[in-house]
């Protein structure tokens, strides 16, 4: 990058073809997916789920920039905002759960069924 | 007394409009007081707080009567309030007092203070006293807006009024299936009774644009006689009338209702209810003047109604089985009065009836209290010497309602007669005959309770006694009313004056207006009608005479049961098997098709919402499986779901297909 050439942030993203990120954006979605299917632990679902979210933002980012279109920004701050409220209750029902069961195994909570 | 003379005294003060509303006001607040106080309100308050009611609203009435007279028999319309105003339609809540509801608010008041009184000693130790004697005011409430009401629509919910408080007592001990029966029966002979009033009254509102007494009768002098709506109205009125007044068909109830306690048959039964339908024929005199022919089947069934009854009271061994159907008989009788307009001869009857037959009824009661709630006439006998007071004022009553001279039922019974023998002889010829079985039932009933051996259980001589002061004073009332009662209204060719005829005239002005030649006076001479007064003062003493000797010379006693009778006698004794018929002809055949609708609802209805729920349910079962509490399934479910609805988005062609279905 030439330091007299002041360049903006669309145009840093823009320098990286749209199709990386979608591919990038899909492989962490599905590592979410797949995480969150495999996983015994609480923690570690929770953390795929955020992945999976934290993909669709960044997708939502790249068209934003390349279209030249600040409405997917703007979502993207909501999720965040959302995901962090999210994040606290999820948090503390798994703190709960661990109080109750000495456990964060997902396995040890099959009481609730018909 | 002195309370009643002081009440008098302040009753006289009042207006009459007050006075119309306080009657049946107060026997409402005794009704309301001892019914929502039932149990609560003490056993040996409950007695005066019953009788004040009909006493005070007796002694309102006699105030208003006085006033009346005194104004120059000028009737006269409370209106209390506008109570249904809907387009074209009318009905204020209103009260008429004119001579007619007078009569008929004497004998309410009247005899149901008295027959209040006999309730206290007779009913003392019902474990349902108080909830008996709040029904007796109840009914005595309905009965007086029955007769107090200035249009048909207050009559009617009278009318339907005391049909609610006949079905409360009748079935009043209610522990009794059969007693529970009988007021069914009841309640359900004169729905269909109302039934015709009912309709009659929607006519009424059609061709004359009211239900107002006065105004139905001043249109109806417009119409000619013989008019088929008039003809209708007064078919469809007296259709209800058979209802409540027990004629054939509908008369089977009544004998049925004798299940209630004696009081009530005296009242409802006997002295006041059963009565309404004449009074409403009275009441609607001028359509049925305009309607010959509805008068004519009137006597015709009147003669008949008269006739069975009797008929069947020659037979029957329930001492107050034969004063039911008596009491079907005299109605039939009242009823024959009026088919030939001797409309004042039928109210005449309903007055004389009232006294006597309510303290034959009284006087029943005074024997099966006495007896330990022995029924059966076969098994009395000689109870004159145990029952003094009961006996003497049993003997007035039966005097009085066969017609022997000088006793009241004489010359009510003989002013309808000598009507009747003017219109048509052999009317006349059964007639007599009727009064005579009824003499001979009177007497035999008479005859076998009180004379001869005693033939009851030695348990039942040994609690043998005269009834308390409160039954027995009652009994004396009536029995000097149904002394004198025949006075009020002595023919001329007796050298009386006809008094209640004259107090009646004005009622029927409207009918002489229309049908003069209704209304001529007797074309008979003096000696012919004494010819016919000692014709059936004759048949009676007979009818007496014949008793005597079968059942106190002879001393002959009802055979048992279980004796085989003549086919004649068993067909008599079993009450012509009409309730065998109407089970036959209409209540099975109507049991059987409610069966079958019940079927359809038990089986198809029932059937259909069954298998539905049934579905619901096993698929439901099945399916709730699903939720098996493993988080990971419910994940897996969801990601499952998720990639299905993206790949239904996104990789099948909607259009396509949708314009392959020709969408």
């Amino acid at each position: 990058m030439q330091p007299t050439q002041q360049v903006s942030i669309p145009d840093v993203i823009q320098q990286i073809p749209l199709n990386y990120y979608l591919i990038f954006s899909t492989a962490l979605f599905v590592i979410g997916i797949i995480g969150v299917l495999t996983r015994r632990n609480a923690i570690i679902i929770f953390m795929s789920i955020e992945l999976m979210l934290n993909a669709v933002n960044m997708l939502l980012v790249a068209f934003s920039s390349y279209k030249s279109d600040s409405t997917g920004q703007v979502f993207v701050f909501f999720i965040m905002a959302v995901a962090a409220a999210e994040v606290s209750v999820g948090l503390a029902i798994i703190v709960m759960i661990y109080r109750n069961t000495r456990s964060i195994d997902i396995g040890a909570l099959n009481k609730l069924k018909w | 007394m002195p309370i009643c003379v002081s009440t008098y005294a302040v009753f006289d003060c009042m207006t009459p409009e007050l006075l119309c509303i306080l009657i049946p006001l107060l026997p409402l607040l005794g009704f309301i007081i001892n019914g929502l106080g039932f149990r609560k309100v003490p056993a040996s308050l409950v007695g005066p707080l019953a009788v004040a009611g009909p006493v005070l609203s007796f002694l309102a009435v006699l105030s208003l009567f006085s006033n009346f007279r005194a104004g120059g028999n000028q009737p006269l319309k409370a209106t209390l309030f506008d109570w249904i105003s809907v387009a074209d339609l009318h009905i204020n809540f209103a009260f008429q007092i004119d001579q007619l509801s007078l009569i008929m608010l004497l004998i309410v008041t009247g005899i149901g203070s008295l027959i209040h009184l006999y309730s206290i000693g007779y009913m003392k130790h019902d474990e349902g006293y108080g909830k008996f004697m709040a029904f007796l005011n109840l009914f005595l409430f309905f009965m007086l807006l029955l007769v107090m009401g200035s249009n048909f629509v207050i009559m009617f919910i009278g009318w339907e009024g005391v049909g609610l408080c006949s079905y409360l007592l009748i079935g009043f001990w209610n522990t009794n299936t059969s007693y529970n029966n009988a007021a069914r029966k009841a309640f359900v002979m004169n729905r269909i009774g109302d039934l015709g009033f009912l309709l009659g009254i929607f006519l009424i509102f059609t061709t004359f644009g009211s239900v107002e007494y006065t105004e139905v009768f001043s249109a109806a002098t417009g119409f000619a006689v013989g008019d088929k709506t008039v003809l209708a109205i007064a078919l469809l009125l007296f259709v209800g009338a058979m209802g409540k007044s027990a004629q054939i068909p509908l008369f089977t109830w009544l004998p049925d209702a004798m299940a209630g306690p004696t009081p009530v048959s005296a009242l409802i039964h006997a002295a006041t209810m059963v009565t309404a339908g004449i009074y409403m024929v009275v009441r609607s005199n001028v359509l049925y003047t305009l309607a010959p022919q509805a008068l004519e089947i009137m006597g015709g069934i009147a003669i008949a109604t008269a006739l069975l009854g009797a008929t069947i009271g020659l037979m029957q061994n329930d001492i107050k089985k034969v004063l039911a159907y008596s009491t079907v008989s005299q109605l039939g009788y009242m009823f024959l009065g009026l088919s030939v307009a001797a409309y004042t001869g039928g109210m005449f009857h309903v007055l004389t009836h009232a006294f006597f037959k309510a303290l034959l009824f009284l006087g029943a009661g005074s024997v099966i209290h006495a007896m330990s709630n022995e029924q059966d006439i076969r098994n009395m006998g000689g109870l004159r010497k145990y029952l003094p007071i009961t006996f003497w004022t049993f003997l007035i009553g039966t005097i009085a309602i066969a017609g022997i001279p000088p006793f009241a039922g004489f010359f009510s019974k003989d002013e309808i007669l000598a009507h009747v023998w003017e219109h048509n002889k052999l009317l006349w010829g059964l007639g007599i005959l009727g009064s005579a079985m009824t003499s001979f039932y009177m007497f035999r009933l008479l005859f076998l309770t009180f004379f001869g051996e005693f033939r009851g259980t030695p348990e039942q001589k040994h609690h043998l006694h005269e009834s308390p002061l409160s039954m027995t004073i009652p009994l004396m009332v009536l029995a000097v009313l149904s002394v004198v009662g025949g006075f009020l209204n002595v023919p001329h060719a007796l050298g009386g004056h006809s008094m209640l005829a004259e107090f009646m005239a004005p009622l029927y002005e409207g009918s002489q207006q229309v049908n003069p030649s209704a209304f001529e006076g007797p074309t008979m001479g003096s000696s012919e009608e004494l010819m016919l007064m000692a014709i059936s003062a004759g048949v009676a003493l007979l009818a007496a005479g014949v008793a005597y000797g079968m059942y106190v010379r002879s001393a002959t006693v009802p055979a048992a049961d279980s004796v085989p009778r003549s086919i004649p006698a068993q067909v008599v004794y079993n009450k012509f098997y009409i309730d065998e018929f109407y089970e036959r002809l209409i209540v099975r055949p109507v049991r059987a098709l409610g069966d079958g609708f019940y079927s359809f609802g038990e089986f198809v209805i029932d059937g259909v919402v069954g298998a539905v729920s049934w579905l619901v349910k096993t698929i439901a079962g099945q399916l709730r499986l699903v939720q098996n509490g493993s988080i990971g399934s419910y994940m897996f479910a969801m990601v499952l779901s998720i990639a299905l609805i993206i790949a239904l988005r996104f990789f099948v062609n909607w259009t396509t297909i949708l314009a392959y279905l020709n969408f």
